[in-house]
């Protein structure tokens, strides 16, 4: 077997006085797609969150291993360097800073950790003009601030655009579903799958089973109160999708 | 009243131009006499409320009476702020006018480029007709003493219906000596009817003295005029600014004025505009980047006194350290001021705890059918913007450094005028980016170490 891409033992975190993962271990290796589903309130998020370095939680116990180096160790700007990608479930809105300036300096920024050449405004662009293709946006966007006025929609295809320019090694999708029609998750979701490598890994995070008609998944974790309950293939995602998440979570210890 | 401490200014003398009229005379004479009477403000006075003028204690009023331009290296001259932008430039040293480090470019020979104490000779009509008309009336106590005591400036005049070609440049560079601190530069600009204008006052020090910047700057601007005008503020961090603009607005004129205070330990801006004809459009747009304990203070006044003017106003300020800012926004309609349009916008980013702001918007509004609104903010960076750069492989300090510089790009952006404002762009750029870390950006030399603190 593979090395794994992300291993994750024994992590328990949340905030100030409250506990919210209580306990997880999910391992993840080259090739993989995973799906980790789960009520609201689950933790789904704040596991997202935590693995791309987020401020403001307080990990007491566990460690995450990342291509073998100990991920927390690890400020954000770092992990993504080393490949690490989180597709926002609230993407950011900054105005001023536009969108084309902000993706090259982020993209350089890992040619540079790579020992790769930088690539000017120029090549950039005809590099990005591609890209941007593949999720069906307006290359107007382009020139527009990062995410400013862009619709729901806008901003999630935007995140999986991102996702296409810097090519990472485990992308983290956080309900990249939520707030998109039909069509939309089309797209977003052919881009995803356009991205997969036989090199990298993805983890798709989301509430409902819809989004894993179009991204299969390989394994799908179920997440309640803190807790992986339940793990299996992707049939695991159809049964939730049957009988709801009181089964599991009924059924949980 | 004199404000304790400084020296008594009723030892001042007025200035001469040689061969000034005597009207001219007699306006100083009176200019000095109201000074004397009101003396420097305190806090007491409410236009002074957040600005403290004690700082200034102990210096000298007098004014520098040589020019020093043998200070000026080549080197220094070609850093000069958008020295490669083209154009005609007027240079003046410690408030007198330098023709060798002057340039007037051939196309412009039409319109009139001069220092203020020729045009005095040699426009005795203009002179008359515009000089101290708008900065004297209702004279902040530092315009007086600079119509007493002024000796040099820029006369600028575009005749009707020209289009100046390139932007001109007007350059106010202070060389401190030892025996006065002070320097009184006073310029008249004026765009008759359908002209075109862009320019820019750029007021610089070499060196890193202590000594007081007291400048008047009168622009009248004609009908179906267009006018582009930006200052550009960056003295010593140990000099004291304290700027008047007085400006004038025909019927549906364009009038874009621009303010950018980055130097001075202590500087104050008042910018008093009027909207004299109907139908004027007007921005007024300003940016003060401020670090260590400076002070930057912007005083406006916008005087709709006729109907359907408008103005919108945006400001943001950019604050480290111990730095203050101070906002003074007021706004006149005037009666009969109908369908005035009037926005007043002041956005402050504060960068460190220590650092703070006072915004006061004033609205007098005598008009009932009008349109008027204000807005200031206080904030910081925004903790979620700055993970969402990094989370993007953007390190801590390139992404602060983005986030401030996309705030003051919301004021650059509103430059016209291309290359004046990809030279700004650049040179706020270099001035974010020199400067680690962002809490402390403002801290170290500009990009022309020769003109600031080394």
């Amino acid at each position: 077997m593979t090395e794994p891409i992300l291993a994750i033992q024994n992590l328990r975190a949340g905030v100030e006085g409250h506990e919210i993962l209580k306990g997880i271990d999910l391992t993840i290796h080259v090739g993989e797609t995973h799906a980790l589903m789960g009520p609201n309130g689950s933790g789904k998020s704040t596991l997202a969150a935590i693995l791309a370095g987020r401020e403001g939680y307080k990990i007491s116990e566990g460690k995450v291993d990342y291509c073998g180096k100990d991920l927390l160790e690890l400020a954000p700007e770092e992990r993504a360097r080393e490949g690490l990608f989180l597709a926002f479930q609230y993407p950011v809105e900054i105005p001023g800073v536009n969108s084309t300036y902000f993706l090259k300096a982020a993209y350089n920024e890992l040619q540079k950790h790579r020992g790769q050449p930088e690539l000017d405004a120029a090549d950039f662009l005809v590099f990005v003009r591609e890209r941007v293709k593949l999720l069906d946006l307006d290359d107007a966007l382009l020139k527009r601030a990062v995410n400013e006025g862009f619709s729901g929609g806008e901003k999630k295809r935007n995140e999986i655009f991102q996702m296409a320019v810097l090519e990472p090694k485990l992308a983290i999708l956080d309900e990249t579903d939520s707030g998109l029609d039909i069509d939309a998750l089309k797209i977003v979701a052919r881009g995803v799958n356009k991205l997969k490598r036989p090199g990298n890994a993805q983890l798709v995070i989301t509430h409902y089973q819809r989004l894993l008609n179009f991204i299969v998944p390989d394994f799908v974790h179920v997440l309640h109160d803190g807790r992986i309950v339940r793990s299996g293939g992707k049939e695991l995602a159809l049964e939730l999708e049957e009988r709801g998440y009181d089964w599991l979570t009924q059924e949980a210890p | 009243m004199i404000a304790p401490r400084t020296p008594s200014p009723l030892q001042l003398e007025a200035a001469a131009i040689r061969g000034e009229p005597s009207w001219l005379t007699s306006a100083r004479q009176a200019a000095l006499a109201c000074f004397s009477e009101t003396g420097l403000p305190t806090v007491k006075d409410e236009d002074w409320r957040f600005t403290n003028l004690a700082p200034l204690a102990g210096i000298s009023f007098d004014p520098i009476s040589r020019p020093m331009r043998g200070h000026l290296s080549n080197e220094t001259l070609a850093r000069l702020p958008f020295s490669g932008l083209g154009g005609s430039r007027l240079v003046f040293v410690n408030g007198h006018f330098s023709p060798e480090l002057s340039s007037i470019a051939e196309e412009e020979e039409d319109v009139k480029i001069m220092g203020l104490a020729d045009a005095v000779a040699g426009e005795p009509a203009l002179i008359e007709r515009h000089l101290f008309r708008l900065a004297q009336k209702n004279a902040t106590p530092f315009a007086s003493l600079n119509a007493a005591l002024f000796q040099d400036g820029a006369f600028i005049h575009i005749p009707e219906g020209r289009k100046a070609s390139g932007p001109m440049h007007l350059f106010y560079i202070s060389i401190p000596d030892v025996s006065a601190e002070a320097v009184y530069p006073r310029s008249l600009i004026i765009a008759e009817a359908g002209a075109s204008l862009t320019i820019t006052e750029s007021y610089l020090s070499v060196g890193d003295a202590r000594y007081l910047t007291s400048g008047v700057t009168e622009l009248i601007v004609g009908d179906n005029a267009t006018v582009e005008y930006m200052k550009f503020q960056d003295e010593s961090f140990h000099s004291f600014h304290m700027g008047t603009l007085a400006v004038s607005a025909g019927r549906d004129s364009h009038v874009r004025l621009h303010s950018m205070a980055f130097g001075g330990k202590l500087s104050r801006t008042n910018i008093h505009t009027t909207l004299a004809g109907e139908g004027v459009e007007c921005v007024l747009n300003g940016l003060y980047l401020v670090g260590d304990e400076q002070l930057a203070d912007h005083y406006m006044i916008v005087d709709h006194a006729v109907p359907r003017g408008t103005s919108h106003e945006y400001f943001n300020g950019i604050l480290a350290a111990k730095s203050r800012g101070v906002f003074h926004g007021r706004i006149i309609v005037r009666p009969g001021a109908q369908k005035t349009d009037a926005k007043q916008t002041n956005k402050n980013l504060l960068l460190s705890d220590d650092a703070t702001v006072d915004t006061k918007p004033q609205l007098e509004i005598y008009a009932d059918d009008v349109k008027c609104t204000h807005g200031a903010t206080v904030g910081q960076l925004s903790d979620e913007a700055i993970f969402y750069l990094r989370s993007r492989g953007i390190p801590l300090e390139k992404a602060r450094q983005m986030l401030i510089y996309a705030f003051a790009g919301e004021i650059i952006d509103r430059i016209l005028c291309e290359p004046l404002r990809r030279e700004l762009n650049e040179r706020v750029w270099n001035r974010l980016k020199e400067n680690q870390p962002a809490a402390a950006i403002l801290s170290c030399p500009t990009t022309s170490p020769n003109f600031t603190r080394n």
